[in-house]
């Protein structure tokens, strides 16, 4: 019977990314005395090892090998953990990452760097280790493979094997053991069979074999218990030095060696091999399935239970209540009647409430990764960089979360690149060595508020400005408010960076960054002072699939406008229309015009001029800083809707967000305020002229 | 292009020509009526056949997509085939109804709707019994066919629905990434 191995490596592959997170995590923090980080990376490390052995990725395990002998000595206090060594085992963090993603992936791996990086390990355990062990022995290992560990004992070891009958049954196979062994030298393997009982009687699930196993390499004791870890307790075993068993008991040995005459490919082998697949389905069953995965805390799950519980209560006292009202209505039936509804919409409510909190994660998941990336970038680019993490446990919803990882990862690099400066200019200017980002993460009246915050140089306006005059993005010499400078750093292939960097400087990223930002539906806005630092504030909401909306009729077809974006809704008061240059409409709000977008006409569903525009009314939307009043027919109610994507059945189209299913089965469509606004520039063509009005009248 | 090539997956089998009707081996093909005429589509790509109902219309969209439908929590649009090949347009009447089929695309597969006159028979059909498209001139964009089958005396339009339904405006764009 053969199983299908590749769910388990699924599980392997995920722990391992896991653990490589923990390592790296714990190296960032690590100091020369905190024997518990230590302690800590070195299983992640073993059990990575492990795991690579097990599935075959010999490679990785290889490599790791070599990482968690240095860990090994360091963790025995033989060696000291130097910053050099952090970094030499971030590196190798991020080797073993490569090397398990190129594994996943089948993409192609760095190899010269994997042999890079195994070089400076190598290079590293022959030289830094303890006094006592002389160097030409390490490098004398070394060379020959340098998954051996270093040992004053160079005799060897005798271990002898018995497992217990059933050891087979806890997934463990004496085979892959015996070639674990292997590793650490050459083996002689001899097989007691007089356990076998007659092929009638044998039971090929069970194992009956013994082996004495005479290793010839410089190891310790430990590395070979550690082998035998997995059968612990399952198995009589016993680890001697050779040269202490050659002394002591040489003739026991021939004795042995007069029955032990079976070689280890004895007869059962290959049927023990598919027995032992078998048995491994069981045990191994913590697949968690593929990356669409989510970990979710017990106490919502529990939640959601109680939850359902009350449901059901609600269901049955509801059911009771429509067979009392069968057998003749009556005011007090009607009465509970409605009281049980009332109850079922809060349920409901509460339940809705909570299945949308399985989705949400902390942003943890994202602000994780940037205390690696400030270690890198403060040495690549000698600035010195303190990083803070506000708000960590803020929630939002996974997929939210996912897609704003990449912009955060492009505005912390900027921030570190653009905007902190290095050491000598900021003691200079009067400020700490040290420059600080700051990321903070909050809510804020249903959105998810995400500050990535530097006390660097600022924007600089000045240079900005004549960057996109240079590159004609803004006329030359037109006079344009800080905010309208700071917008301009979006624009696509901007960049003011002098030179071309591995960071940053190609241009290509900030606008990217705005766009991913836009398409989860939020908005990215900039603080700057010049001299004081910057501050780019990411607005999103808290989640994708359900959001207040304000039902509106335009042209006998529902519509829904994110409640979010609507400032007011008002009547239109004649006298406040004005035509702009014959072609666009303002509206006069206030102090303030804002260009009229007539609904009927944006959304190609014109049914005439039967209503003229004073029986209309008007919903003034806010977005990106921009407004605009929308000229609709009625105002229906306000609901929660789920919203549902055209893009899976259709496409994207412009104005839309989205699709909802009304309570009464019916589908309206959800505007999207800022593709509304674009679509009416490309219909109309008049926002500038507007822009130019606006800006003669302020 | 030889069009008779890309029918399902069942190879041609040497006995060329006992099909009668329904039944039979073969590929199954439903065939439906639009102005007089009658077309088919492969039956494993039909989903369910259901009534006419009211659509929500989409902003901005070509002529012959009537809209959105909400088909049990899905948004599923909805093409009118007789404007989708520039027929006279016909009042929606009881007869009237919608074929829900999956459109295979190169990126992924959608459920839309067609709406057709009346819906018409199954029928087995070889891929060796069909004959490549004739040049129709400019009824039936000759791409949209797979090929022309005769049953019973009847000639039988095969439309190719993936193409059909993943050209010009209603080609699925790249999915975000």
């Amino acid at each position: 019977m053969s199983i299908d191995i590749s769910q388990f490596i699924q599980t392997f592959l995920e722990e391992s990314f896991e653990g490589l997170d923990t390592m790296e995590s714990l190296l960032l923090t690590l100091s020369a005395d905190d024997s518990e980080s230590i302690d800590a990376i070195f299983r992640a490390a073993h059990s990575i090892k492990g795991g690579a052995g097990t599935f075959g990725f010999g490679e990785v395990a290889h490599f790791t090998h070599g990482v968690e002998t240095l860990l090994d000595e360091a963790r025995a206090g033989r060696r000291l953990v130097s910053p050099e060594m952090v970094t030499l085992l971030l590196a190798s963090v991020d080797c073993v990452r490569s090397m398990l993603v190129a594994a996943r992936d089948g993409t192609t791996l760095d190899r010269a760097r994997v042999a890079a990086i195994g070089r400076d390990i190598e290079t590293s355990l022959k030289s830094g280790v303890g006094d006592q062990a002389t160097s030409d022995q390490f490098a004398k290992s070394s060379a020959e493979n340098t998954s051996r560990q270093p040992s004053a004992e160079r005799n060897g070891w005798r271990i002898v094997f018995i497992p217990e009958v059933n050891v087979m049954r806890s997934g463990n196979d004496p085979l892959r053991l015996l070639q674990a062994l292997e590793e650490f030298g050459e083996i002689k393997v001899t097989c007691h069979t007089a356990g076998l009982p007659s092929f009638d009687d044998l039971n090929p699930e069970e194992c009956y074999l013994a082996w004495e196993i005479l290793l010839e390499a410089d190891t310790t004791r430990d590395s070979i218990a550690e082998v035998f870890e997995w059968v612990d307790g399952q198995c009589e075993l016993t680890i001697e030095p050779l040269s202490e068993f050659t002394e002591t008991m040489p003739q026991e040995n021939s004795k042995l060696h007069a029955h032990l005459d079976v070689p280890e490919e004895g007869p059962g082998s290959t049927i023990q091999d598919s027995a032992i697949v078998e048995k491994v389905a069981p045990t191994a069953n913590r697949n968690r399935g593929d990356s669409g995965s989510i970990r979710v805390n017990t106490d919502k799950i529990d939640a959601l239970i109680n939850m359902v519980g009350e449901l059901v209560i609600t269901q049955s006292m509801l059911g009771q209540l429509g067979l009392k009202l069968q057998s003749g209505t009556n005011e007090q039936c009607i009465e509970g009647l409605l009281e049980g509804l009332a109850q079922l919409e809060r349920n409901t409510r509460e339940l809705q409430e909570n299945v949308m909190s399985i989705r949400m994660l902390p942003i943890s998941f994202a602000f994780n990764r940037f205390p690696r990336m400030i270690h890198d970038l403060s040495e690549s680019l000698g600035k010195q960089l303190k990083l803070k993490l506000t708000g960590e446990q803020t929630e939002l919803d996974k997929n939210v979360l996912e897609k704003i990882t990449d912009p955060l990862v492009h505005l912390v690099r900027n921030a570190v690149d653009h905007g902190i400066e290095t050491p000598d200019v900021r003691v200079t200017a009067g400020k700490p060595a040290v420059g600080t980002v700051h990321l903070n993460a909050y809510h804020k009246g249903g959105n998810i508020v995400i500050e990535i915050s530097d006390d660097g140089a600022g924007l600089n306006k000045a240079r900005i400005l004549a960057k996109a005059v240079e590159r004609g993005l803004v006329p030359a010499g037109q006079a344009l408010t800080d905010e309208q400078i700071n917008d301009l750093i979006f624009a696509a292939g901007f960049s003011t960076a002098d030179a071309v960097s591995d960071l940053s400087g190609r241009g290509v990223g900030m606008d990217v960054v705005r766009r991913n930002i836009k398409a989860l539906g939020g908005s990215v806005e900039i603080l700057s002072r010049e001299g004081h630092g910057s501050s780019f504030i990411i607005r999103l909401p808290l989640t994708l699939s359900i959001m207040d909306g304000q039902l509106i009729e335009v042209a006998n077809q529902s519509y829904v406008i994110p409640l979010i974006s609507i400032v007011e809704s008002l009547q239109v008061q004649q006298d406040s229309v004005k035509s702009v240059a014959g072609r666009g409409m303002v509206y006069r709000l206030r102090d303030e015009y804002i260009p009229v977008l007539f609904m009927q006409e944006l959304l190609g569903t014109y049914i005439g001029n039967s209503k003229q525009l004073t029986d209309s009314l008007l919903v003034v939307v806010e977005t990106e800083g921009q407004r605009a009043a929308l000229v609709v027919d009625d105002l229906l109610g306000q609901q929660q809707v789920v919203i549902k994507a055209l893009e899976t059945n259709f496409k994207k189209v412009a104005g839309l967000s989205g699709a909802t299913i009304l309570g009464d089965g019916t589908v309206a469509l959800i505007l999207d305020v800022s593709g509304i606004i674009s679509l009416s520039r490309h219909n109309l063509g008049l926002t500038r002229s507007i822009r130019t009005e606006e800006i003669k009248a302020a | 292009m030889n069009m008779g090539m890309n029918i399902g997956t069942t190879p041609a089998h040497p006995q060329a020509n006992d099909f009668t009707g329904t039944g039979g081996e073969g590929d199954q093909f439903l065939t439906f009526i639009l102005a007089g005429e009658e077309y088919g589509v492969d039956i494993l790509r039909v989903q369910e056949i259901r009534g006419w109902t009211r659509t929500t219309a989409i902003p901005n969209a070509p002529h012959y997509l009537r809209g959105v439908i909400n088909l049990r929590g899905t948004i599923v649009p909805i093409i009118d085939l007789r404007e989708r090949f520039s027929m006279q347009p016909l009042e929606y009447g009881p007869t009237t109804v919608v074929i829900v089929v999956r459109a295979q695309g190169e990126r992924r597969d959608r459920i839309m709707g067609i709406v057709v006159d009346a819906v018409s028979e199954v029928y087995s059909l070889k891929t060796s019994d069909l004959q490549p498209p004739p040049d129709l001139g400019s009824v039936v964009d000759e791409q949209f066919l797979q090929g022309l089958a005769t049953v019973e005396g009847k000639m039988i339009i095969l439309l190719d629905i993936d193409r059909l339904l993943n050209t010009g405006a209603l080609e699925a764009e790249q999915v975000m990434e």
